[in-house]
């Protein structure tokens, strides 16, 4: 087993971290509301249109 | 995991980023971006075609997000120049808070992203102005035309006299006279502004080496140019009405505003050489922002008034 050479946050890099991270997430989850709510306005009249 | 963070490390380039969510955002030049959206929100609301609410949203939201995508673009660009100049030596880059190649890869992935969602979801054409738009800022304007020619900032206006016409092409999928005289006016509104600015911050730019009017042609040419630009846009603001796109309340205050930017392109040109304050300059700058956001309002206004009315049929 080779021993890994771990590299220790200061707090301002985890600070910092921590914001990224919530900001990528905010922002995928965005993504796939827009997406997911786009394909619904797009698709669903067609759709209701063949069912009915 | 492992095998990246040995390989990375091994390199001896390795270092924890401190950046914080708020130095990407400050990347997208969010100053820029709300006048990009604005006036891409006007393009989209006065086009002749309504478009769902969501996705007009989404359409305003790619814009943005294409426009800050340029935006960091042209910070990991120029971020050389960035460091010696007082304006934006604090900006992301330049102080090291982001390193250039996270700002290119960013940058990169929210320009794929933001013409993706604007093609898939609104419409093709809209989304090749888009990414139109981006290539021409960070290609054209910022790697080419910034560090090479003072007519920098008049050809590179056109990349941000777009936003206009991509909403414009969201709502209808097409480009029309309309949104052609929405771009032009913010094209001939572009030298007149930045060289406002260049006038009283010519020494900034000539500690970077950027060619602006003022330090290659000197400031009487500029302040010549300024009121011929001034000349050119008060018109075109006008052309809306002339051609019959809006009613004479728009006629009306664009020409009001019109006579105003050209009486403070006036007072630059009648600026003493002796004027340090340059407070002339510095009011026609301010002038400028306000011109550009009131004939957009103005003809936001008017196109929607006169679409009210045509539906409840006065």
């Amino acid at each position: 087993m080779q021993n890994l050479e771990m590299v220790t946050l200061t707090e301002s890099q985890k600070k910092a971290r921590r914001s990224r991270s919530i900001a990528i997430g905010l922002g995928l989850a965005l993504l796939v509301v827009i997406f997911y709510v786009a394909t619904i306005i797009k698709f669903a009249p067609s759709v209701f249109h063949i069912a009915g | 995991m492992a095998l990246v963070e040995k390989n990375t490390m091994d390199e001896g380039g390795f270092r924890m980023s401190e950046a914080t969510a708020g130095d990407y955002i400050a990347l997208l030049k969010p100053r820029v971006m709300s006048l990009v959206v604005f006036t891409a929100f006007v393009g989209l609301a006065a086009a002749p075609v309504s478009l769902n609410p969501f996705i007009a949203v989404v359409a305003i939201l790619s814009i943005a997000i294409g426009a800050g995508a340029s935006g960091a673009l042209n910070m990991w660009y120029d971020a050389d120049i960035d460091a010696v100049m007082t304006r934006t030596a604090n900006r992301p880059v330049p102080s090291g808070r982001v390193q250039p190649g996270e700002a290119l890869v960013f940058g990169l992935i929210l320009s794929v992203l933001s013409v993706m969602t604007l093609g898939v979801i609104v419409n093709w054409l809209s989304a090749a102005l888009l990414a139109f738009t981006i290539f021409f800022y960070a290609v054209i304007y910022t790697m080419w035309l910034k560090r090479s020619t003072p007519q920098n900032i008049v050809i590179g206006g056109a990349a941000g006299a777009f936003p206009p016409m991509v909403g414009w092409a969201a709502a209808t999928g097409s480009i029309s006279l309309e949104s052609v005289i929405l771009f032009l006016i913010i094209f001939l509104w572009t030298p007149p502004h930045f060289w406002a600015l260049a006038l009283f911050k010519s020494g900034d730019y000539e500690r970077a080496g950027i060619p602006m009017m003022p330090n290659v042609a000197g400031e009487a040419s500029t302040r010549r140019q300024i009121f011929a630009y001034a000349l050119l846009v008060a018109p075109v603001g006008v052309l809306p009405w002339v051609l019959g796109f809006t009613t004479v309340f728009y006629g009306a205050v664009s020409i009001a505003l019109g006579v105003g930017f050209v009486w403070y392109a006036w007072k630059v040109l009648r600026m003493p050489d002796s004027d340090r304050a340059m407070k002339p300059a510095k009011a026609l700058f301010g002038y400028s922002l306000l011109y550009l956001f009131a004939i957009f309002a103005v003809y936001l206004a008017d196109s929607v008034a006169e679409r009210l009315l045509a539906v409840s049929g006065v």
